[in-house]
């Protein structure tokens, strides 16, 4: 074996070999299909040129092997297997289904139950979440005692693992003694089951997900802010803009950008919402409650394929987020192409 | 061997502090080098044997010190275990090794919901034992259940879950009922509808904020593990909308779920272990594996209030059994050592550790609970009611996609009954279109 140290050496030492073949040399001598007549060493330099021409390849290869082993022949795999009916117990055994999956779950109330929880949960945990976002990345930009502090407050949330915090949520929300309802029983409203109730629980999820991203977003939206030109905010202050029509007109418009990229990023988050539910749901979870009340897409596909063992319609419940993905995609692309036009 | 998917999920707290402390985890990993290095040590070198078991839940081998007593008989074998908490993460993933013929360990558990499964469709992945044991060890029911239909033994039987009424007395006292385990017993004697009947006339007098049972789920399971038709009939076909065991389990269930006598919680739920530390239900099915578990989530409050009664039929819930895989690579010492594993001796050791049942009746004369769980209880005589129903539990047939029809009878039907005030024809309704679903209909 060669240390880092020798491999690190050996192109040093053959460009001294070869001063004369720069890169651009090289390419323009490879191009003509003769060495230079001047190359005492034709095998060094090819190799050189090799080098020059293949290492990209080789630095960037260790990625796309490992996206391929693990995301992209699996997910060709996916394909093939919703086009089956496979069950868990009997994987060799694949007969040959066509679309039926597919058909099976365009007629399933569960997959469009699923599918309209998917989006409502996702809609109630995103906007506010943004929304509270900019709210306090403006608040944070404000010059401000032990800011770093303050940052690091908001961003921990985020580095709390997802069972943790559902866990805590989930006693929460607990019907019989819970925080949740103690708090309203103050107020003199009747408690709540939380879990079986149809709007309450897809609130409750919505606060673990709310919770759990708004520092982060946030964090986004101050880095971006923060590189919003001084002398905006000073020209609209001459024009006799207050703080809150500063914001209107000067940050957010220049936020669009970044604004849009969260937007993307919370409904990829949002489309694939799985171990908030699961979790919130504790035992047999994966049934997003007695009526399906907060059964995700993701919690469906999951009952689907390990709970069942009915792999082939999982497969098919796996393409149709991916497809729901892709279209989302590109009402994004249409929006930001608008935007961009219109500015 | 604490089994069952419900069961497993309780430990989802524990998964999830798991997730996070590194403390627990750094805990278990200090157990294990402990055990091998007690075996007798690393540096005998070349001639050991390493075999791995791969088990979910508590099984309790480790805990009852069974892997160290063995290895100090057989020197060239060392012992490691696999444990994954959750039954429902457990299983697809050995389904998954099975049939890719890599990956599995040694030994294999199979918990009772999945040995049908196993059996019908895993059959050609575990070796036969059943020429190497002597099978009237076990109980035989037991062993049918892990038998193919060519006759091979892919399981021995560890534990079994015979089920009795745990309950407490000082509320039963309070709300004037029969105290006397022998009485009571005799009361509600062959009919769930007699304790139904019970319940009723506890809430009538009922100490506040205490109910009768913990959960109409909880009912149906006690009831349909008693009875001997469930979810598939002996050909292998569904049958559960006709099914008499479901219909009986199913009515009683609904008289719980539409009275005031069901605390309404969730087994192995967060609030139902609260609800054991509160003494907010008076009875609960028990099985003898949860004997434990009641005694540690009630706590010291709960010292000899408890006591245990003959349920009205005798049932059967979880139990699991030890397989060995064919793609295992030292299947010869493999079953050496499941066989070791799983008798009489071994079930005893293990029942004095955790009280998990042995399948095996050679044992029941020796079983003997720990003296604070016999406290615990008010002095019942814990063993001798689990071994009388252990005796009379009617053998049952299980099918393919038990699990997932039990499932939805009971987190989807009862419990939109229960907490969302359906009625029970809508209850069953929704049941029907969930088992529609899991069947591919």
């Amino acid at each position: 074996m060669t240390s880092p140290k020798q491999a690190l050496a050996h192109p040093a030492s053959s460009a001294e070999a070869a001063p004369g073949s720069q890169p651009g040399a090289a390419r323009g001598a490879h191009g003509r299909g003769t060495p230079p007549p001047e190359d005492k060493s034709p095998w060094r330099s090819r190799l050189y040129r090799w080098d020059m021409k293949a290492s990209p390849y080789v630095f960037i290869a260790p990625f796309f092997v490992i996206f391929g082993a693990f995301s992209l022949i699996p997910l060709l795999y996916t394909a093939w297997y919703s086009l089956h009916d496979v069950q868990l117990s009997s994987l060799d055994t694949q007969t040959w289904a066509g679309l039926d999956n597919y058909q099976n779950l365009l007629s399933s109330d569960f997959f469009w139950n699923a599918l309209k929880n998917t989006f409502t949960i996702g809609v109630i945990s995103t906007v506010p979440q943004l929304m509270a976002a900019i709210g306090l990345a403006h608040l944070l930009n404000y010059r401000l005692r032990g800011s770093t502090v303050w940052r690091v407050v908001m961003l921990t949330p985020y580095a709390t693992s997802v069972a943790a915090a559902t866990l805590v949520f989930t006693l929460l929300y607990s019907w019989d003694g819970g925080m949740v309802n103690w708090l309203l029983d103050f107020v003199g409203i009747d408690p709540i089951n939380w879990r079986e109730s149809d709007w309450g629980s897809q609130f409750a999820v919505s606060s673990i997900v709310i919770w759990r991203w708004t520092g982060y977003n946030a964090l986004i939206y101050l880095a971006a802010m923060q590189a919003i030109p001084a002398d905006l905010y000073e020209s609209a202050a001459i024009d006799g803009a207050n703080r809150w029509q500063q914001f209107i007109h000067v940050t957010v418009p220049q936020l669009r950008p970044t604004i849009l990229f969260t937007v993307v990023v919370s409904t990829i988050g949002a489309t694939q919402l799985f171990g908030e539910p699961l979790l919130f749901g504790g035992v047999s979870g994966s049934k997003g409650g007695s009526e399906h009340q907060y059964q995700t897409l993701g919690l469906y596909m999951y009952d689907q394929g390990w709970i069942i063992g009915n792999l082939g319609k999982a497969s098919a419940i796996a393409w149709s987020m991916f497809l729901i993905l892709l279209i989302v995609a590109a009402i994004n692309l249409l929006v930001t192409r608008r935007l961009r036009k219109s500015q | 061997m604490r089994t069952t998917t419900r069961r497993s999920h309780r430990l989802l707290a524990l998964a999830a502090v798991a997730a996070l402390t590194t403390g627990v985890l750094a805990g278990c990993a200090g157990d294990s080098d402990d055990g091998d290095s007690s075996g007798s040590g690393n540096n005998s070198g070349g001639g050991k044997t390493t075999l791995t078991v791969g088990t979910f839940g508590v099984f309790g081998y480790k805990q009852a010190g069974l892997y160290d007593e063995y290895t100090k008989l057989h020197p060239d074998i060392t012992i490691k275990e696999n444990v994954t908490t959750r039954t429902d993460v457990y299983w697809p993933k050995v389904l998954t090794r099975l049939q890719a013929g890599s990956g599995t360990d040694d030994i294999q558990a199979i918990e009772v919901g999945n040995i049908t499964e196993a059996v019908q469709t895993q059959g050609s992945k575990f070796v036969d034992l059943g020429k190497d044991v002597d099978k009237s060890q076990w109980l035989d029911w037991k062993n049918a259940q892990a038998t193919t239909a060519d006759g091979k033994l892919i399981g021995l039987g560890t534990d079994i879950g015979p089920m009795a009424i745990c309950y407490r007395k000082d509320l039963f006292q309070k709300a004037g009922l029969e105290t006397d385990r022998t009485k009571l017993a005799a009361q509600w004697k062959g009919d769930w509808n007699k304790y139904v009947d019970l319940g009723k006339q506890y809430m009538k007098k009922a100490p506040s904020g205490t109910k009768f049972v913990d959960s109409a789920s909880s009912v149906y399971n006690a009831v349909l593990n008693g009875e001997s038709e469930r979810y598939y009939d002996k050909s292998g076909k569904v049958v559960w909308d006709k099914s008499s065991g479901v219909k009986n389990a199913w009515d009683v269930a609904m008289s719980v779920a539409t009275s005031n006598m069901s605390a309404k919680l969730k087994q192995f739920d967060k609030p139902w272990d609260q609800g054991y530390a509160n003494a907010s239900f008076a009875t609960v099915a028990c099985p003898a594996w949860m004997i434990g578990y009641i005694q540690e989530k009630s706590g010291d409050a709960g010292k000899g209030k408890w006591d245990v009664a003959a349920a009205p039929t005798a049932g059967n819930w979880g139990g699991a059994f030890i397989g060995v895989p064919t793609a295992g690579k030292h299947q010869k010492e493999a079953i050496a050592l499941a066989k070791w594993l799983t008798a009489p001796e071994q079930q005893a050791k293990v029942f004095a550790k955790q009280a998990s049942f042995p399948s095996a009746p050679a044992a029941y004369s020796t079983l003997k609970p720990a003296p604070a769980t016999t406290e615990f209880f008010s002095n019942a005589p814990i063993t001798q009611i689990f071994s009388d129903a252990a005796k009379t539990i009617p053998a049952q047939i299980f099918g393919v996609k038990d699990q997932p029809i039990n499932t939805a009878l009971t987190d989807i039907g009862i419990l939109q009954v229960e907490q969302k005030g359906k009625s029970p024809e809508q209850g069953w309704d929704a049941a029907t279109n969930e088992i529609k679903d899991v069947l591919g209909q």
